[in-house]
């Protein structure tokens, strides 16, 4: 940054308006794009549903599973999977609108205004982070009442007030996370057909390999790479929170302290490094 | 001593390869309206995303309002206001979310904000269009409130590229009413880039730029009486034939402008009236008039300003 003779007040009264400026625009063109709303939370809750009941009788429940007191269902299996994959599918949604800011120009109006880079990222993630904890918290409110039409077995989630409290806010750890983690593909991007791309090739299965569509016990090669997988740490994590009850500590699944800290890193090394994409000018960031 | 507001010295720039700026220097004084013109292509836009700091400054020094481009970027993000080629609105937001949206990032609390607002709109004639969807303005409409965001938090500076590009004439007027307007309400200084001849002439100072060199710089005024002589333009009933006969009778070039042919020449007047009394019949059309900017570009780099009026870079 070239900008340091500004005093640390200065710098943090310029911060916070510019920030929430654009953290609420994200919020208004949300829900004005009735069809976001849809596709973020709707085909979440269809996969559940679907691959709940289709792969029902062939899940093999992993081992720390077996101390819980009823059988492990896969819907259950699933159900912590599913809230990350609405974050994943609304992060994309936030930051791909980036690679639209710059080809309608609004971004470039953005950048020549005088905030700290970082208010454009923090803006960016902010909007992001709030959309991806409401849609996540709302199917992790309304998914297990389908058990009372049906749709999916009884779960054994039982969440009293903290554990809802708590989980809110790891879930707000992994929207930052994605959020800063889309914004950094999305911003050396001069299409969108790039980053649906990156969106196969690596987010989707980042999501497959963390051990939320499957355990992944039984090979050896796929442990090794759930495990190098950040957002295994989430899933983790996430799942801790939601599940009555200890779980014990095994292989693909990282005590609730491993999977807080490398969260916390992953989501602050994909910050820094947006800030520092941010701040190049470079010809990229002009239409 | 003149008060300059924007100082520029060897300021070059490289696309990769590609050489967009070479050695470029100018100097704004304050309260002006400055015109950067040139063709597609001729580094102005370049000049322009340099001066808007949203390019790097490789070679040469900047300053403006006394800050240097180079290390003290922010401060001079507060000084500018910036309107682009194409407008930087948000086009799912209203024109006053917009505007409001705009006014937080440059840090104006929200009281004197508002009534900032209320007043560009009027000022700029769009306060029913408040709570219009910015992507369902007209082009005018949208140019207007991107002058009106752009000149929130009172600039000292204002720039513009292209500002006209897309407009009907009846637009175009409007929004130069409205700049001029601001000029001399403010004081605001505007730094416009351009490739049309209409809009170089509503300027007070130009610099004409060809491939990423100054060609020349100074009043449209100065830069027309520096060319000698006079514009002899003629229409004849069969150009293609006659072109040679007359370059020759005449001892002077043509260009061919449309159907007609334009020459310029010392003695207008008395050419005139020998190509009268030679080619009589075939003369269609005549017109004498003073060298216009077009003349100017054209007699320092041998090249036509703009092919195409609406064309865009």
């Amino acid at each position: 940054m070239s900008n340091t003779s500004n005093t640390a007040n200065d710098e943090v009264f310029r911060i916070w308006p510019g920030t929430a400026a654009l953290a609420s625009r994200e919020l208004v063109r949300f829900f004005r794009q009735r069809t976001r709303v849809i596709g973020a939370i709707g085909q979440p809750f269809i996969f559940w549903v679907l691959f709940g009941a289709g792969l029902r009788g062939s899940f093999q429940s992993p081992d720390w599973a077996a101390k819980l007191q009823q059988p492990l269902t896969y819907q259950e299996y699933f159900f912590p999977g599913i809230a990350v994959l609405i974050v994943m599918f609304t992060a994309i949604f936030s930051t791909i609108s980036i690679i639209e800011d710059r080809r309608e120009g609004f971004l470039q109006g953005v950048l020549a205004a005088p905030v700290p880079r970082s208010v454009i990222v923090l803006g960016k993630v902010l909007g992001g982070t709030i959309l991806a904890v409401i849609q996540a918290g709302l199917f992790l409110c309304i998914g297990p009442l389908l058990s009372y039409v049906g749709l999916s077995p009884g779960l054994q989630i039982h969440v009293d007030a903290v554990q809802a409290i708590c989980a809110a806010i790891f879930l707000t750890l992994i929207a930052i996370e994605l959020t800063a983690l889309g914004f950094l593909i999305a911003w050396p991007m001069s299409s969108t057909q790039g980053f649906h791309a990156i969106m196969s090739i690596f987010l989707m299965p980042m999501w497959l390999l963390s051990g939320s569509f499957f355990p992944g016990d039984g090979s050896n090669w796929l442990a090794w790479i759930i495990k190098l997988n950040p957002l295994t740490y989430g899933v983790a994590g996430l799942r801790r929170l939601l599940y009555s009850g200890e779980l014990p500590v095994t292989d693909t699944l990282p005590s609730m302290a491993v999977c807080l800290t490398v969260s916390a890193v992953f989501a602050a090394v994909c910050f820094g490094i947006c800030t520092w994409l941010v701040s190049r000018p470079t010809a990229n960031n002009v239409a | 001593m003149p008060d300059f507001i924007l100082q520029a010295n060897g300021v070059s720039h490289q696309y990769g390869q590609t050489q967009a700026l070479s050695d470029v220097s100018l100097q704004i004084r304050a309260g002006c309206l400055f015109g950067l013109l040139g063709p597609n292509g001729s580094g102005k836009t370049t000049l322009f995303r340099l001066l808007a700091t949203l390019l790097p400054l490789q070679t040469g020094t900047v300053s403006i309002a006394g800050f240097d481009l180079k290390n003290q970027s922010s401060q001079i993000r507060r000084q500018l206001g910036v309107t682009f080629q194409s407008p930087a609105l948000d086009n799912r937001l209203t024109v006053q979310e917009n505007l409001r949206c705009h006014g937080r990032i440059y840090g104006i609390a929200s009281g004197p904000l508002k009534s900032r607002i209320d007043d560009l709109l009027n000022q700029f004639a769009i306060a029913d269009r408040r709570h219009s969807i910015a992507g369902e303005l007209s082009g005018g409409l949208r140019r207007r409130v991107e002058l009106a965001k752009g000149l929130l938090h009172h600039p000292t500076l204002l720039l513009l590229d292209e500002p006209s590009t897309g407009l009907d004439p009846a637009a175009r007027r409007q929004f130069w009413d409205a700049i001029h307007d601001q000029q001399h309400r403010e004081g605001t200084t505007v730094v416009v880039t351009t490739h049309l001849m209409e809009e170089a002439e509503c300027c007070e100072q130009l610099l004409l730029l060809d491939k990423g060199k100054v060609v020349c710089e100074g009043s449209p005024q100065e830069l027309q009486a520096s060319l000698n002589g006079d514009r002899l333009t003629i229409r004849l009933r069969r150009t293609s034939e006659l072109r040679t006969r007359l370059e020759s009778f005449l001892n002077a070039e043509s260009r061919p402008v449309g159907d007609r042919l334009c020459f310029r020449v010392n003695n207008a007047s008395g050419d005139l009236q020998r190509t009268m009394a030679e080619f009589g019949d075939e003369v269609v059309s005549a017109e004498v008039a003073r060298p216009t900017l077009e003349d100017v570009f054209l007699e320092k780099t041998g090249r036509v300003l703009s092919d195409d009026h609406e064309a865009k870079s």
